[in-house]
């Protein structure tokens, strides 16, 4: 701060090289701009799903209390999860598919964790119950593959969830879940 | 078209006023505004629509001086708002009805705007504010719908949101945000409650800068001709607010056949039960204003192709100014393109009728078949855009016109306007 006394180099830089001012104007903005940007990410963030909402996230499931062939709806993050216990013969269904003629190829041994054992249970399908399209909920044993069927806008699911016809874009979704012991699984 | 001022304060206390704070001049100005001689009562609906925003704007802050936005209480708000707030069986349905009302006048405003060529130069602004203003209140609608709860509420909001989450690699994450949770929830209704009450106020922002624009440029006329001399115009006072009271007037005996005798023809009555996130209603549908783009949305089987399809049916009228190229601003000295703008309106019904069925369903008894609600929005869906690319675009280069009348003055003295 020595040479504020030359007032020109304020406002002309020797050879076109920027001049103090400028070099002031640059920082002001630069400062503004790291200051309004520190303070809108808080204004963004406030909306994402808040500690408790994320707390909420993880439930314990019960299988023991599902026979053959019924299905169990428990709510999950607000959505529902269907816990199904799938005949031999929706099994068998699920596994003659070819992989390849699916939308979104997944083999149904792909749908299930294994338990601590290593082994999986193809009988207990574990799936979030919602339409891969427009969250709809869709409706079991109904479609034209055995599975489910979503009254919204017509997608029909296999008895493995997976998707076979209409909009919906994937199969269902396979939550995150293990088995904390041979009947009850956490999922989330 | 804002000339110079011709207000004359008559008294010293206009005087004293019109020194220090000229705003008895800026309103005598304004309401002296010259609009053309021969508007006629499709012109009506500016003043129409001013009227619904200030109604929805004052009832809705009435109704959120009862209403809880908690996914607990919102349902019973509302009711209790209908059976025990004083006049709140008159207030609650006048905001719900009002709601449909306000599309109804905007459609008939839009429409309006396209068979005279309003969006033409110099009024491309004009129009774009008007697609903003018109964007505004689909957003507004929508999250208002919302807050009652019901199950439409609910499922509406899910499916709506659900289109976020189909963009590709952020959509998830996105989609986590707006709801502020996995799913639509308590964080949802609070923050749709929040947003429902800001955006009438941008709206009113924007209408500002709309009637700012439509009296820069002048408003546009049935014959599309710009006015040339004096006698072309009338001042807007008394002459045109006297015509817009009569049709606002008439306007209000259709809103209040409505509020009194059918306040609940308009909503869904799946709306009257509770929300429920294990259960979805057997058919979904928005409210009826939506149900052309429902119906452009489900046309196609591909689900980011069905959003990208219903985003581009309101993105394309913004830039209708551009693809109009017919120098005649009137559709009634187009002869050909008249046509195709009568088929663009019908086509819409069609829309709206396909949005509301399901899409299996029979259309048209014809073929072995018949056709489905599917095919139809699908053939809709086609001429929807083919009005926008390549009709509008290739009419204006090939179309050939009927003469101009010379002035408006003109037109309506030989009874051509």
């Amino acid at each position: 701060m020595s040479d504020t006394d030359k007032s020109d180099e304020n406002h002309i830089g020797e050879g076109g090289e920027p001049t103090r001012r400028d070099f002031i104007y640059i920082a002001t903005a630069a400062a503004a701009a790291v200051g309004g940007g520190a303070f809108a990410w808080p204004l963004v963030s406030q909306m994402s799903a808040a500690g408790d909402t994320r707390a909420a996230g993880s439930i314990e499931i019960d299988l023991s209390k599902v026979s053959e062939g019924q299905q169990l709806k428990v709510l999950w993050r607000g959505k529902p999860v269907f816990v199904r216990y799938r005949t031999q013969k929706e099994i068998d269904e699920a596994d003659a598919v070819d992989i390849a003629s699916l939308p979104d190829p997944e083999t149904d041994d792909a749908r299930f964790v294994a338990n601590p054992e290593g082994k999986i249970n193809k009988h207990m399908l574990v799936m979030v119950g919602v339409c891969t399209h427009f969250g709809c909920i869709p409706v079991g044993e109904a479609g034209d593959f055995d599975g489910w069927y979503c009254p919204c806008h017509g997608s029909h699911y296999d008895t493995s969830g997976r998707i076979r016809k209409g909009p919906a874009p994937k199969n269902m979704v396979i939550p995150k879940y293990t088995y904390i012991s041979d009947t009850v699984i956490k999922v989330g | 078209m804002s000339g110079p001022s011709t207000y004359e304060p008559k008294y010293a206390a206009e005087r004293w006023l019109d020194k220090r704070l000229p705003i008895i001049r800026m309103s005598v100005d304004f309401m002296g505004f010259p609009s053309p001689r021969n508007l006629n009562y499709w012109y009506a609906f500016g003043g129409i629509l001013t009227l619904c925003l200030v109604a929805q704007i004052i009832t809705g802050i009435i109704l959120a001086m009862h209403y809880t936005p908690h996914v607990d209480l919102a349902f019973d708000s509302v009711q209790r708002i209908r059976r025990d707030v004083p006049f709140g069986w008159l207030l609650q349905p006048m905001h719900a009805v009002g709601a449909s009302m306000f599309f109804l006048a905007v459609y008939i405003h839009m429409f309006r705007g396209m068979f005279y060529g309003s969006y033409k130069n110099p009024r491309e602004l004009l129009w774009i504010i008007g697609c903003l203003i018109y964007l505004a209140m689909m957003a507004t609608g929508f999250l208002g719908y919302t807050l009652p709860w019901g199950q439409m509420s609910f499922w509406g909001a899910t499916v709506i949101t659900g289109f976020f989450g189909a963009i590709p690699i952020v959509g998830e994450s996105l989609q986590q945000w707006l709801l502020g949770g996995y799913s639509v929830g308590n964080p949802t209704l609070q923050r749709f409650f929040s947003l429902h009450y800001l955006l009438p106020f941008v709206i009113a922002a924007l209408v500002g800068l709309h009637i700012w624009a439509v009296h820069h440029v002048g408003q546009n006329n049935p014959i599309g001709i710009e006015p040339k001399s004096k006698s072309d115009t009338l001042p807007f006072h008394p002459f045109y607010t006297m015509k817009d009271a009569f049709a606002i007037a008439v306007f209000l005996m259709i809103f209040a056949l409505f509020v009194f005798y059918l306040p609940d023809a308009l909503g869904h009555a799946d709306n009257y039960q509770r929300a429920d996130p294990m259960k979805t209603p057997p058919h979904i549908v928005p409210e009826w204003y939506f149900l052309p783009f429902y119906a452009i949305l489900r046309a196609v089987p591909d689900k980011l192709l069905g959003i990208i399809l219903m985003f581009g049916a309101i993105a394309v009228l913004f830039v209708l100014p551009w693809l109009d190229t017919s120098k005649v601003r009137s559709m009634r000295f187009r002869p050909i393109t008249k046509w195709f703008f009568i088929i663009f309106l019908i086509n819409g019904f069609i829309l709206g009728w396909c949005g509301a069925k399901a899409p299996d369903a029979i259309a048209i008894p014809i073929g072995e078949h018949g056709m489905t609600f599917k095919w139809l929005s699908r053939i809709s869906t086609l001429y929807y855009f083919a009005y926008f690319i390549p009709i509008l675009p290739v009419m204006g280069w090939i179309e050939k016109t009927k003469p101009l009348p010379e002035s408006i003055t003109k037109a309506v003295l030989s009874g051509d306007a």
